[in-house]
């Protein structure tokens, strides 16, 4: 039943969806690449040194404030931020991302108990960062860290390895 | 099922009904490819405003800062540069629809009576499209956009309430600064976004309400309707767009320049293409005539064009028979373009510096640290100050020597005077830049500057800040000379410039190399 009226209705009809679509993959893929994409890092990753391993007592965490220089957007900054170092035996460190796991508070280094306590939620760690109560899903992140001639130096570049 | 679906929201919302009904306007028989300018503005537009809305998630809108989220989004973010890219030439491309639509408005004489109102409308339409790009000139924050708005708000000054106009916008006292910036940024994302969508209502519901213009005679034939026939070809026209839109963004590079400079009193800034007319139509008025040709005429030329269906008052529609208008129109095309092509063939060639390139360390350190780098490479030094490690001797990238010139003359012994100081330069002053110097400059550009420091260059000339003022800075300058004329240069200075007090050298030709080399890849700071 076509005529030529509808033959051309239908032609009008398919050549505005069809360019209509062409236009909006066209948007939509840069738009897509520029949100989702993570932007090109001018970084190197860096070992910063932090403090001597003299200042550590074996099974006596320390939070050790350091300056770290980072690529914040376009800008390079230099910021203080700070570490959790524990001296596991005489010539090994593990540093802790301070950030609590469940959701992102500092914790602290009771004495008393032994343990590491987020004030927020009640998540408690063991030394060697195992959650021992509380809602926190996984043990404390840790910072690669290295000893080279008698001092610490730990990479906060990679924060993600888990204890 | 899924027909259900509109049904049900029709049902709650009407929208389903409303935008059939918009659709289903009555248009005159004669309607046809010449009335698809408007649609194509208004996608032009909306399409400004959702690029520009992407360029603002990683922008930040301060003057210096501004220039480095910018050289962020085009260097660093993934498709930022095409983002950038599509804002830029997205649009220098809705002004020429704008126009063409304007155009076509008043050959047609769309714009008579009772469809004044609709002109009116459109000519503020014009305005704040211009007043876009004015604005949004600024926010690059390179020396292009800088120097223009200077002299754009200048201009504005001349006028009667200048001033005024000056100190609302921030710009009272003849400077661009953070609150003058901050204004700019304001009025580009919120203020005129929302004065244009509000006129493009009115503009719409004035064209909705006095219908889409016949043409003479139309009157007796049947109505068409506007969907699908003239969707389709707003859609063609639409999508026409959009392709050179694409191919103006793959083939045409936009500029970023170096971050803006207050003291670059080198730098002829010129305006966007579209104003050039203006620039060089005020070139004709000098001294006190200055008000006449940047306010006074452009001023009664915008308000003739808004006023235009009050002066033609005329009936008369049909094109063959619109003589005079025709004229206007063509007069107005020819000068605009014999105004543009003259400033353009008027307008020095003025390289600079491309701002996404960022110099290496090595191109920004003095020539004799650079030459420093040079010796302790050549003596192997890094055998025992090895990089990284303070044993057995200390790592020298890493710390600020602090020993003295006689101590170093006695630990060096065997090195010439020259080449201990450029040592002592290195050694004394080092940066983070001077590190990353050492560790990756090439050896060729070392070797330059051995050259330079060798021959004393910097007794007369400045390089990155170190040296006399004898000769000119010799930064950045592969903008002002190219590679040649640099070579032959150095052994016959007077032949090049006549009274140059430069003595002539005569390099070897590894060494000529070398040395021109190094002079060309210094950019400007």
């Amino acid at each position: 039943m076509s005529t030529p009226q509808t033959t051309r209705r239908s032609f009008y009809l398919y050549t505005i969806n069809l360019l209509t679509g062409l236009v909006a993959v066209a948007a939509a893929i840069p738009t897509a690449v520029y949100l989702l994409l993570r932007p090109k890092s001018r970084d190197a990753t860096n070992w910063i040194e932090i403090t001597d391993l003299s200042r550590l007592r074996v099974g006596q965490p320390e939070e050790i404030v350091y300056n770290r220089k980072r690529t914040d957007g376009w800008r390079r900054v230099e910021e203080k931020t700070s570490a959790w170092l524990v001296q596991t035996r005489e010539n090994s460190v593990v540093a802790y991302n301070p950030a609590c796991t469940h959701l992102g508070c500092a914790y602290h280094w009771d004495a008393s108990s032994a343990e590491f306590e987020c004030p927020c939620h009640g998540s408690v760690f063991s030394i060697d960062g195992k959650v021992t109560a509380g809602p926190a899903p996984r043990p404390l992140d840790r910072y690669p860290s290295r000893i080279q001639g008698g001092a610490v130096f730990i990479n906060p570049e990679s924060p993600k390895e888990s204890a | 099922m899924l027909r259900a679906i509109p049904k049900f929201i029709d049902e709650r919302t009407g929208m389903i009904s409303a935008i059939r009904h918009f659709l289903d306007e009555d248009i005159p028989a004669s309607a046809g490819w010449h009335q698809v300018l408007g649609s194509v503005a208004l996608f032009a537009f909306l399409l400004q405003i959702f690029t520009g809305f992407l360029l603002a998630l990683n922008y930040a809108p301060t003057p210096g800062e501004a220039w480095d989220s910018l050289r962020y989004i085009v260097t660093q973010v993934a498709a930022g540069s095409i983002i950038r890219a599509m804002h830029h030439w997205g649009a220098s491309l809705m002004i020429i629809v704008v126009v063409l639509h304007m155009a076509q408005t008043f050959l047609w004489g769309a714009y008579k009576k009772p469809r004044e109102a609709t002109w009116i409308a459109g000519v503020l339409l014009l305005l704040l499209t211009l007043a876009f790009g004015l604005s949004g000139y600024l926010l690059t924050w390179d020396n292009r956009a800088y120097w223009g708005t200077i002299v754009t708000t200048r201009i504005m000054g001349l006028a009667p309430g200048g001033s005024v106009l000056l100190r609302m916008l921030g710009a009272e006292g003849g400077g661009i600064g953070r609150v003058a910036f901050a204004r700019f940024y304001a009025a580009h994302v919120t203020l005129l976004p929302l004065l244009t969508l509000g006129l493009i209502v009115l503009h719409v519901y004035l064209v909705r309400k006095h219908g889409v213009t016949p043409a003479p005679g139309d009157e007796l034939l049947a109505k068409k309707k506007f969907f699908p026939e003239q969707v389709f070809r707003d859609t063609v026209a639409i999508f026409v767009w959009c392709v050179a839109l694409g191919f103006m963004v793959a083939l045409v590079k936009v500029p970023l320049g170096r971050i803006a400079d207050p003291t670059d009193t080198s730098y002829v800034p010129r305006p966007e293409w579209y104003f050039l007319f203006l620039f060089q139509f005020l070139k004709f008025f000098q001294g006190p005539l200055e008000v006449f040709g940047a306010v006074v005429l452009p001023g009664i030329a915008v308000a003739a064009l808004a006023l235009m269906p009050f002066i033609d008052r005329s009936a008369v529609v049909k094109i063959q028979r619109r003589f005079a208008a025709i004229s206007v129109a063509c007069v107005a095309a020819l000068g605009w373009t014999a105004l543009t092509a003259t400033a353009v063939a008027t307008t020095p060639r003025q390289p600079d510096e491309d701002g996404t390139v960022e110099a290496a360390a090595w191109q920004r350190i003095p020539a004799s640290q650079l030459a420093g780098i040079g010796v302790f490479r050549r003596e192997n030094c890094s055998n025992c100050h090895t990089p990284g490690r303070s044993q057995p001797a200390p790592d020298l990238t890493a710390i600020v020597v602090d020993k003295d010139a006689n101590w170093m003359k006695n630990h060096f012994k065997t090195l010439s005077d020259m080449e201990i100081g450029a040592l002592v330069q290195l050694l004394t002053k080092r940066t983070d830049d001077t590190t990353e110097a050492c560790l990756k400059a090439p050896d060729e550009a070392v070797r330059g500057a051995m050259i330079y420091h060798a021959n004393q260059c910097s007794s007369c000339h400045t390089l990155n800040g170190e040296g006399g003022d004898v000769g000119p800075v010799l930064n950045g300058l592969r903008l002002r000379h190219d590679r040649e004329w640099v070579k032959a240069h150095f052994s016959a200075p007077d032949k090049f410039t006549p009274g140059s007090e430069m003595p002539a050298f005569n390099f070897n030709p590894d060494d000529l190399e070398r040395i021109t080399n190094y002079v060309m890849s210094i950019p400007k700071l």
